[in-house]
Order: structure tokens, then C-alpha cells, then sequence
């Protein structure tokens, strides 16, 4: 199992914070579980069309081509704005 | 004996005063203290802004501040540093974050605060939803931030 988490304005968006999903063949890599996200409904597909949207891999920030496995800890969120 | 480096994410307030003794109790080597503290402005992009929620990533907020901090190690000759993120409900004029860095020289840390606080800004997870006069808004990230960041690359 990959978990995979939401946070600030994208959570509140899919109204989501957390979820599973089952590593297969072709979920493989970060952009790869993105279009598996998509596929959930209109707003999964517009939200997660965002090129502005950041991912994060085991508290890592990583690229779309980054590749994932069982276990691990999928996140994704809007630009950062702290400090 | 004090640790070089501290990060904290935390709900309640700091103070000043009780961050730069810990940065320098027991620390006659660096003759530089250089902080910076962040607060709730009462206005944002023209909007009356009456407070703010700050949520963060639990894990990868600390992670990211470490990585940070290394880098600003790697780049300079520094001593002590001291980071602070404040998460959860904050009213106007609430301070939000610290950052302190020590050298032996100011130069080193004037450059690795102001390089700690360009990064916090870019990669550290943390969101800020504003309360305004028109409603609850999730910030927008600004490209002035990003391009202030880049200037160290």
C-alpha cells in the first residue's frame, strides 16, 4: 500500500486528507499515481492537472518522474507560504 | 552543554530575549548573534486581515528545516542556529517564526539567516490561511519569494 496525503487548500478541495492506494504496473512513479488521482472525478482531475502542485516522497520533495513503492509515504500539497 | 542546532514547531509564543541567551549561554567563540522574527501583518495584497491559521506538514516541516540548516552550514562558517515556526491560530502582531544563526564574524551570520528564512519561505511545508473581512483565504504563494530564493543558487 502507498499512503498518500493532502494538505491545506488541496485538502480542502477534495475534501480528502488521507488515502490508500495499491502499487501496480503502471503506478510506478509520483506523476503516475497523479493521473491515478485524476481519474477519481472532475475536481480530482482539474486539481491535479496544476503544474503549480508540489509532491512530496517520505517527506521529500521530488519531481513527477520520482519513483514510488509500497510503503511509501506519497504527499501532496499547494506552494508552501510559511514563514 | 547547548545544541548547535534547534528547531522547534510549535503553537505557543517565544521570546526573544530567552532565544538569543540560549544562543549565546556557554558560546564566548561566536561574537555574532543575528535574528530575525516574522509577525501577522494587519494587511495583506490591500485586504484587512484580522488573523491567520497556519497548518504544516508534522515530519516533513522538521526534515526540510534540517536540510536547510545543513546547507546554510555547508555554505558558511557558523555557530548556533535557532528556528522557530509557530502553527495553529495567530492574531495580528503575533510573532509567526524566529530565526537565529551565531558566528564568529556578522558577516556569516547575516548571510545564513537571510538564506535559512529564503528557504523556509520555498520548501519548508507550511500553509497560511488568512482571515479577512471577505472570509477565510488559503495564501497564495508570491514568485517574489521564489526568485529571492534562486538568487543564492
Amino acid at each position: 500500500m502507498i499512503k498518500v496525503v493532502f494538505f491545506a487548500a488541496l485538502r480542502e478541495q477534495l475534501d480528502c486528507s488521507q488515502m490508500e492506494v495499491t502499487p501496480n504496473s503502471t503506478i510506478t512513479t509520483v506523476g503516475a499515481l497523479k493521473a491515478h488521482l485524476a481519474e477519481q472525478g472532475e475536481t480530482w482531475q482539474s486539481l491535479f492537472a496544476n503544474s503549480a502542485l508540489l509532491s512530496a516522497v517520505n517527506h521529500d520533495m521530488v519531481a513527477n518522474d520520482h519513483p514510488i513503492k509500497s510503503g511509501d509515504e506519497v504527499a501532496f500539497f499547494p506552494p508552501v507560504t510559511g514563514g | 552543554m547547548t545544541n548547535a542546532v534547534s528547531i522547534s514547531i510549535q503553537t505557543q509564543d517565544f521570546n526573544l530575549s530567552d532565544e538569543v541567551a540560549l544562543l549565546e549561554q556557554d558560546n564566548n567563540i561566536d561574537g555574532a548573534v543575528v535574528t530575525f522574527t516574522g509577525r501577522v501583518r494587519n494587511k495583506n495584497e490591500g485586504l484587512k486581515v484580522s488573523g491567520l491559521y497556519l497548518e504544516h506538514y508534522p515530519g516533513m516541516t522538521e526534515k526540510s528545516l534540517e536540510k536547510i540548516i545543513n546547507t546554510a552550514q555547508q555554505r558558511w562558517d557558523i555557530g548556533r542556529v535557532t528556528v522557530i515556526h509557530r502553527i495553529g491560530q495567530l492574531s495580528i502582531g503575533e510573532q509567526i517564526v524566529f530565526v537565529g544563526v551565531t558566528s564568529m564574524h556578522r558577516k556569516d551570520a547575516f548571510a545564513a539567516a537571510e538564506f535559512i528564512m529564503d528557504y523556509l519561505k520555498v520548501q519548508a511545508p507550511f500553509w497560511k490561511k488568512e482571515l479577512t473581512e471577505q472570509g477565510e483565504k488559503w495564501l497564495d504563494a508570491k514568485s517574489t519569494d521564489t526568485n529571492k530564493a534562486q538568487q543564492w543558487d
